[in-house]
């Protein structure tokens, strides 16, 4: 029945197992269960409750970032299936991410990939030492709604501040937020820039953006 | 004038941290890792080092496969003792196992402003007045870069950082905030003015250069490249790794130890392949990330271990060790900062590390307080008697005077307590007064850790840099700015 693989899709959300969420997926691809109900009905529960634990101080960071990996094995199964169908699953804002130019430091910026991903978002990972048109050339080319600059050295960061101004040559800035991130930065570096959102760490920056995307 | 700063030397107390054969267990997992997992080595300069010394490189992913004999190898030409020069010979600081130098920590961003109390943003005035303070404490041996000096252009700012405390101190500096062959260049040319030549310079290191890791097992191109000029200067140079469970390194502190080890020794095996016998150490500042936030802790047992247990790393070695210490997560100098900063200066004390890092900030080495400052350096005072133990002997044990006094007397008027009483630890920023008089006045260390900063700045004058000098200092950056 539905519900059993459901159960078990929650399930290896929560205890983290790529392997198996992949494979349940697959399992309900082939058995012709609806993708979209799949994903909100197995895979998304699990998420929910691994956020919930976190809040109330049961779960730790390493638990999301793992049920943040294993939902993202469920989605490269079931998003392929989806676009089949002509469906798409609901994402809450398109993010672009990267460590700015100079700087090497992706330990921080990866854990928001993660956390972004794991709550809805679709991120576009650029990596790190990310010239700062390439920032504006992927938000462009994935109509972006948010644009997530990582900096870790006081001399990499005012870079940060160069990518705001491309967007804003570039004519993108109406639509795109800003939001920016690292060590140095604070909040108000921030606003000094006119960047319009900032966390000191990955949880925050999920609030954050969730913020941006007005949900 | 300041004399020779304080430290702990000649220790009574001693801590267990590893067998031997634990030791060995570490070691030879490291050299598992750097043989069969590899390092990142992101520099031309670095990897034909590498390949010219039969080490397995990999020119598309940097990384660099070592077999362990290599590595041992090259660390046995790692100088074991040598001293960290100051402009005045005075305050050079002996790195031989037998002294614990303090310096300020670095690098941070924000300053708790000395007279306002609010919090900005740093800039070039607070290295200078840093600088200045520190230049008046016997408890501070050596200066890193306390705070970024950011209304100075990103191309020379960390040169116009050293210029400004040499300008301000006569003692050593350590910059963490030069990690590029640009900047590098021109700071040991800039070090080699304060010495008096580039070979009196390698007899009279008056600058170090410390370079921080990229873990988990990376390293930064620019880092190798300023380190690998560093070290052909006779520049002490160091490379720190920071790394922490859960992210860049294990869950567990033996895992932690043997990815930030791995980084270290391989690093400082190539400056030693480059140029035998380089001046070198082993800095460290591992943690474990906060398992709700994933953010550096700056305290915690945790960090504690790892400060009794890097010394002992870096001892296998036969190299000194700049380990962190300090450094609360602290938001303001409170409960927090005492715990953190002094049970992690403790434990990294007493194992003799040869610096620690350092005095002065709350947030996670982010903000500056000059409060936070002076109180560290009473943590060390303690610290540092604590470790000095108890010395038993005919005087100390006080027979005679035990007898002469007898039962029922005191001991205030005995010739022998006036002769010792000021080995007895009298504190600056520790309230001992009647609770009444606190009743009243409502104040404590943190007023009066500030009042002190405030009267060290406006009355304590440095001994100048030749003005000759400073403006060959201020055309080496200049030159530096537009090449």
């Amino acid at each position: 029945m539905s519900q059993e693989l459901f159960d078990a899709m929650k399930q290896s959300i929560v205890d983290g197992d790529p392997d198996l969420a992949a494979e349940l997926a697959r399992k309900a691809v082939a058995q012709g269960v609806n993708p979209l109900e799949a994903l909100n009905q197995g895979f998304v529960p699990g998420v929910n409750y691994v956020g919930e634990q976190f809040s109330a101080g049961e779960m730790f960071l390493p638990d999301l970032v793992i049920a943040g990996e294993a939902m993202k094995a469920a989605v490269a199964v079931l998003e392929p299936e989806l676009a089949k169908s002509g469906g798409q699953r609901e994402v809450l804002g398109k993010v672009v991410m990267g460590t700015i130019e100079g700087d090497i430091h992706e330990i921080g910026k990866t854990l928001v990939v993660t956390m972004l991903s794991a709550t809805g978002f679709q991120v576009y990972d650029l990596g790190v030492d990310v010239p700062v048109m390439k920032f504006v050339e992927k938000a462009r080319e994935v109509n972006a709604d948010i644009v997530g600059i990582s900096a870790l050295l006081t001399t990499t960061m005012v870079k940060q501040k160069d990518v705001i101004e491309a967007l804003e040559d570039s004519g993108l800035r109406p639509r795109v937020k800003v939001m920016v991130g690292g060590a140095p930065v604070t909040q108000s570096w921030a606003k000094e820039i006119g960047a319009d959102g900032y966390s000191e760490d990955a949880v925050g920056a999920v609030a954050v953006a969730k913020q941006l995307v007005g949900s | 004038m300041p004399g020779q700063p304080k430290s702990v030397t000649n220790p009574r107390l001693k801590l267990h941290v590893f067998s031997p054969e634990e030791i060995q267990k570490i070691h030879t997992a490291t050299l598992d890792v750097i043989e069969s997992v590899g390092v990142r080595f992101p520099s031309q300069r670095a990897l034909d080092i590498w390949e010219a010394h039969g080490a397995d490189v990999d020119r598309e992913t940097k990384v660099v496969k070592v077999r362990g004999h290599i590595i041992e190898e090259a660390l046995k030409s790692c100088p074991p003792v040598y001293s960290l020069a100051a402009r005045d010979p005075q305050q050079d600081l002996p790195l031989d196992g037998n002294h614990v130098w303090v310096g300020t920590d670095g690098c941070g961003v924000e300053v708790i402003d000395l007279y306002t109390g609010k919090r900005r943003v740093s800039c070039l005035r607070d290295v200078v007045e840093i600088a200045r303070v520190a230049d008046a404490l016997d408890e501070i041996g050596f200066h890193w870069v306390p705070v970024s000096a950011q209304d100075k252009p990103a191309r020379t700012r960390g040169l116009h950082e050293i210029k400004a405390i040499w300008e301000n101190s006569t003692k050593h500096v350590q910059t963490e905030s030069i990690y590029n062959e640009h900047e590098a260049r021109a700071a040991i040319e800039m070090a080699a003015v304060i010495a008096g030549g580039r070979e009196a310079l390698r007899k009279r290191p008056v600058l170090s250069l410390m370079q921080c890791t990229a873990p988990p097992l990376g390293h930064d191109g620019g880092s190798l490249d300023a380190a690998l000029l560093a070290a052909e200067a006779g520049i002490p140079t160091g490379f720190m790794t920071m790394t922490a469970c859960l992210t860049t390194a294990p869950a567990t502190l033996a895992g932690n130890l043997v990815v930030g080890n791995a980084e270290v020794i391989a690093a400082t095996a190539l400056l030693q392949l480059a140029f035998p016998g380089a001046p070198v150490f082993y800095a460290a500042a591992q943690t474990a990330s906060d398992l709700r936030s994933g953010a550096y802790t700056g305290g915690g047992p945790e960090d504690f271990l790892f400060g009794a247990a890097t010394n002992v790393l870096a001892d296998y070695y036969n190299i000194p060790l700049s380990m962190g210490s300090f450094a609360t997560g602290a938001k303001e100098p409170n409960w927090q900062a005492g715990v953190d900063n002094s049970l992690s200066t403790f434990m990294a004390s007493v194992v003799m590390s040869d610096m620690l890092l350092g005095v002065g900030f709350l947030h996670g080495s982010r903000i500056w307080s000059y409060a936070e400052m002076l109180m560290d350096c009473e943590i060390f005072e303690i610290i540092r008697r604590v470790i000095n133990g108890i010395e038993v002997n005919d005087d100390t044990l006080a027979l005679d005077v035990i007898k002469a006094v007898g039962p029922g007397g005191n001991f205030l008027t005995h010739k022998h307590t006036r002769q010792h009483m000021r080995e007895i630890f009298v504190p600056q920023f520790m309230d001992r007064r009647p609770y009444n008089i606190w009743e009243e006045k409502r104040d404590g260390a943190v007023d009066w850790a500030t009042a002190k900063a405030r009267h060290i700045l406006e009355t304590h004058q440095p001994v100048p840099l030749d003005p000759g000098l400073s403006a060959e200092l201020a055309r080496i950056i200049a030159l530096a700015e537009e090449a």
